[in-house]
């Protein structure tokens, strides 16, 4: 399979990346490790007619201790992530869940910032983004602005970013001594979730979902339940509330429910939340 | 456009399309086909080499995103006398049935090694998750990592 013919164009500084996008209309795209954008377009769902290819901004590729947060760079690749010291002590959930994205291959070349900017439903970082309430930060023509996870993904596949932005930071409260657990259910190894789940309980308690809906989504009556008292057991009874799952060839809507609550009394129960 | 690689230790200035794949590029344009192509959907990691150093599916990484790096292909893994200690350990643990997945499988096993001290069946198994075999050889595989991950480091050239 073979993408259709596009023009490449490999910036050297992130303020030439945001001129080139700015100048080249709604068809360009920005490639980062390729490894959500390039299977589409091997299958021609994607058709951009430029590439900026942004993964050599090297800038961008970091992970900073920022007092109460740690910063991560949105082009630093999934391997950095899943094997830095600073973010097993203070994100632990981060850093497994990164650990389980794809195969090691994929986490060679794949970014935090891509698969956040991708905003699909059943990528394992973006639930865990609304579970930690990550902030992110993206610049553009007029500079940069800050979005928190909460507000970032929209519809499937569309996020807040317009089309002249970049997504160049994602800065994740640290949380060295809260309970976390990441759930993830797949049929194979390597595969994308059927249903996850991502929670973090620090007195106050984060769950994310994955695959639940057309965006990731947080598990919000799950939370209200909790902060209202509820036990683990009764809070997960609220997983789906509100959501209406995908059905695919892996499982039905009703399963996917059924899976959400059985994975999030899990989650609650691994993450210490009562 | 132009692209400059480093493969198997040679420089290579090629004229290539934006849209080409790493994979076809080493094996259509340089003739290294010893990199398979398998699911061609970033799966089964036959299509795996090293790009500066690290195991990556070739089939989802345009060739020019390798501009400028270094590639390792099955073909640049053994030095002028013997095999690679990964290939050895391969051919000693019978680590390999039809052959298919063996390319990817060993550049998959000597990215693995390269970064994990401590190998034991479970991580070896969970290193390759993207490498699939459809003989179902896994067995021979994982024991021919664990052997090959006990030889100490030797220098392919």
């Amino acid at each position: 399979m073979i993408p259709a013919a596009f023009e490449y164009q490999r910036p050297s500084s992130l303020d030439e990346a945001v001129r080139l996008l700015a100048d080249s209309g709604d068809d360009a795209k920005l490639l980062a490790g390729g490894h959500s954008l390039l299977p589409l377009m091997k299958l021609r769902l994607a058709a951009p007619s430029m590439l900026i290819d942004i993964g050599r901004l090297r800038d961008l590729s970091y992970i900073s201790d920022a007092g109460d947060t740690v910063t991560i760079g949105a082009l630093t690749r999934h391997h950095e992530v899943e094997t830095s010291a600073l973010l097993k002590a203070q994100v632990p959930l981060l850093a497994h869940a990164t650990s389980q994205v794809g195969d090691p291959q994929v986490r060679h070349r794949g970014t935090i910032g891509g698969s956040i900017a991708h905003g699909d439903p059943a990528s394992d970082l973006p639930a865990v983004c609304l579970a930690l309430r990550a902030t992110f930060t993206v610049v553009g023509p007029n500079g940069s602005r800050q979005i928190p996870a909460d507000d970032f993904f929209r519809g499937f596949l569309e996020t807040a970013l317009s089309a002249d932005e970049i997504l160049t930071e994602i800065s994740v409260p640290k949380v060295p001594d809260a309970g976390w657990s990441f759930q993830k259910f797949n049929r194979r190894a390597q595969d994308w979730a059927i249903v996850g789940v991502a929670a973090v309980h620090n007195g106050s308690t984060g769950v994310g979902l994955v695959n639940m809906a057309s965006v990731p989504v947080r598990a919000a009556a799950v939370e209200d339940a909790i902060a209202a008292g509820s036990s683990a057991a009764e809070a997960a009874t609220h997983a789906s509330d509100g959501l209406d799952p995908p059905a695919d060839l892996n499982a039905s809507q009703e399963y996917r429910r059924h899976l959400a609550e059985v994975l999030v009394r899990r989650a609650l129960q691994e993450a210490g939340a009562p | 456009m132009k692209i400059t690689t480093t493969v198997n230790g040679e420089q290579r200035d090629s004229e290539v399309e934006p849209r080409l794949l790493l994979v076809h590029y080493l094996r259509d344009v340089l003739g290294l086909t010893g990199t398979n192509v398998g699911c061609d959907t970033s799966s089964c990691g036959a299509c795996t080499v090293l790009l500066d150093g690290e195991s990556v599916k070739s089939c989802t990484v345009l060739a020019a995103q390798a501009d400028g790096s270094s590639i390792t292909t099955i073909e640049g893994l053994a030095g002028p006398d013997r095999m690679h200690p990964v290939q050895e350990a391969f051919q000693e643990h019978h680590g390999l049935q039809c052959g298919y997945c063996t390319p990817g499988m060993v550049m998959a096993a000597v990215s693995l090694i390269e970064e994990v001290p401590d190998l034991d069946e479970a991580k070896v198994r969970e290193g390759l998750e993207g490498n699939l075999c459809r003989c179902t050889g896994y067995h021979n595989i994982v024991k021919a990592v664990l052997a090959a991950a006990k030889t100490p480091a030797r220098s392919a050239s």
